[in-house]
């Protein structure tokens, strides 16, 4: 919510670098020196050019991968408090929506008796409008679907930062548009901390609250914008002169990060 | 719903026929050239029976046929089942890291590169002569396939599923379970359609030089006294029985492993 909780923040990062040696290339500085505070409870976007390094921040942030210098911080991560959502659904085929979704609750092994698991699984797939096709396949289900199972996933165990990487990009505008209603609903009801890396600007202006623009060679982050627009997000903003005047804001960043 | 249903199915039927058909019409065809052309050329028996005479010898011989194939399919299966077990667990460990296949894997390739039939006598002298020592010549012969595709299988994995297990801190044994081998399954289903065929294969060259127990005498065993007593046609119906058997098992195991992905996999529908 927008009183953020003063205090830690969700996520800070000091002088934070990488760069990727391929064997026979030269090096890739993917980051370099990123200084980045986000507020507890914050809905922040990440836009920049491809490679600028959107998805090696998001892996640093949830630990998958270690940065060469500066440190970050993520009181989420520590707590075991974290969700990440990947470009694709990437759902196990041979589980059923409701056992891809149980999934996490069973690999962390924390209360697993399984009524509370089932519990738990119910109120996800609840939450994203997915209770009809829990019993079925992911080769069953549409790519919209898909991801929505995929969210349920990251959100059954009750994170406080959820990371997510170009999570609608396969998707239909229809699709893509009513999936960002939902979670934007559902990130006012649950308080959550999202970190949403997108390429689409006016996914970008609907979803947040605050966008950071990067640019490439090196990955760095150019410009911090707040947007200036209301909590709630209904779908006739996107019509509003208020919402194509920040769009229009985030644009002009993008070309400059892009030049 | 249910016009679309018979549409279906018609076309399942059809689907069946178009390819059941073509090769059956084409054996009917080449049996009839067959006996032809061996009655019309006077083709000694010796040399080539009539089709219609391999079929009269299989019927006689029927008991000493179903036996032996008996004999082998069990020598067969328990080699297959071996180098289920072997080849998946042989790549598990090659699996786990780069360096240990580097070091590993020259040795597996051994199993392919080096003739059976050169091995065979050894393991007549290590198992002696019978069913451990054919079984062991069907083992070596198929394991191979299951190896190098269980470890394409097990090296495919999603990495950002392998991400996502790391990301909620899933112990080793439930990456392998839960995500490894279960992902690897359609490449393990595809290394024992291949073990199969070749652990008949491997049982029947196993019996030419390891084959002369007592009273269980599989196929090969008949190859050899049919061919030494010059009973051609018998010869022919031993080398059909091994065909089957083959054929047989690469059905079975077929079916098993659609069974096993037809919910998930794109390859079982
Ligand atoms: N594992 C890796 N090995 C080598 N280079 C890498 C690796 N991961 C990322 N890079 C490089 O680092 C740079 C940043 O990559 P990253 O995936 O973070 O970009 P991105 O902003 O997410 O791009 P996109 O919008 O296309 O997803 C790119 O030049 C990429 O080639
Ligand atoms: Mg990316």
């Amino acid at each position: 919510m927008l009183d953020a909780q003063v205090g830690t923040p969700a996520v800070t990062m000091r002088g934070v670098s990488r760069a990727f040696r391929p064997e026979g290339e030269a090096p890739v500085v993917a980051l370099s020196a990123v200084d980045l505070t986000i507020d507890e409870g914050a809905f922040v976007a990440l836009l920049g050019p491809s490679g600028c390094g959107k998805s090696t921040l998001l892996r640093l942030v949830a630990g998958l991968d270690r940065p060469d210098a500066g440190k970050i911080e993520a009181p989420a991560l520590a707590s075991q408090e974290i969700g990440f959502v990947f470009q694709d659904a990437h759902l196990l085929p041979w589980r059923t929506v409701e056992e891809n979704v149980a999934l996490p609750l069973q690999l962390r092994g924390v209360n697993s008796t399984a009524g509370d698991h089932t519990a738990r699984v119910r109120e996800a797939l609840r939450e994203v409008d997915l209770e009809s096709a829990a019993r079925r396949y992911p080769a069953e289900l549409s790519g919209g679907m898909r991801m929505r199972a995929s969210i349920a996933r990251a959100l059954v165990t009750r994170p406080r930062l959820l990371l997510m990487d170009e999570p609608f990009a396969a998707l239909d505008e229809i699709t893509r548009h009513r999936l960002d209603e939902r979670l934007h609903e559902l990130w006012r009801e649950q308080g959550l901390t999202i970190l949403f890396v997108t390429h689409t600007i006016f996914e970008a202006t609907f979803l947040a609250q605050r966008a950071l623009v990067m640019g490439r060679r090196p990955g760095r982050i150019l410009r911090d914008v707040i947007l200036d627009l209301p909590e709630k997000r209904e779908p006739s903003l996107r019509a509003s002169p208020a919402f194509m005047r920040e769009a229009q804001q985030l644009l002009e960043g993008l070309e400059e990060a892009s030049a | 719903m249910s016009s679309e249903s018979t549409r279906a199915e018609s076309g399942a039927l059809g689907r069946a026929l178009s390819f059941s058909l073509p090769p059956l019409v084409a054996a009917v065809i080449f049996f009839a050239v067959w006996e032809v052309l061996v009655a019309q050329l006077h083709v000694k028996p010796f040399l080539l029976p009539a089709p219609s005479a391999i079929a009269k010898v299989a019927l006689a011989e029927r008991k000493l046929l179903m036996a032996a194939m008996q004999v082998t399919a069990e020598t067969a299966l328990a080699g297959f089942g071996l180098s289920a077990i072997v080849g998946v667990l042989v790549a598990i460990v090659l699996a786990s890291s780069r360096l240990v296949e580097r070091a590993l894997f020259p040795y597996a390739l051994v199993l392919q590169t080096v003739p059976i039939v050169a091995i065979a006598p050894l393991l007549v002298l290590w198992f002696g002569v019978g069913a451990r020592a054919v079984t062991a010549s069907a083992f070596i012969v198929s394991v191979f396939p299951v190896i190098t595709n269980a470890l394409a299988g097990l090296r495919s994995v999603d990495p950002n599923l392998r991400d996502l297990f790391r990301l909620y801190g899933a112990s080793r044994l439930a990456r392998l379970f839960r995500l490894e081998l279960p992902w690897a399954t359609p490449s393990i289903a595809t290394g024992l359609r291949v073990a199969c065929g070749l652990a008949v294969i491997g049982a029947i060259v196993g019996e030419f030089v390891a084959g002369f127990a007592e009273d269980d005498q599989g196929l090969g065993i008949v190859v050899l006294t049919s061919y030494r007593q010059l009973r051609t046609d018998l010869l022919f119906a031993a080398v059909t029985g091994s065909a089957l058997l083959g054929l047989a098992m690469f059905a079975g195991v077929t079916v098993l492993s659609h069974l096993v992905l037809r919910r998930w996999h794109a390859s079982a529908k």
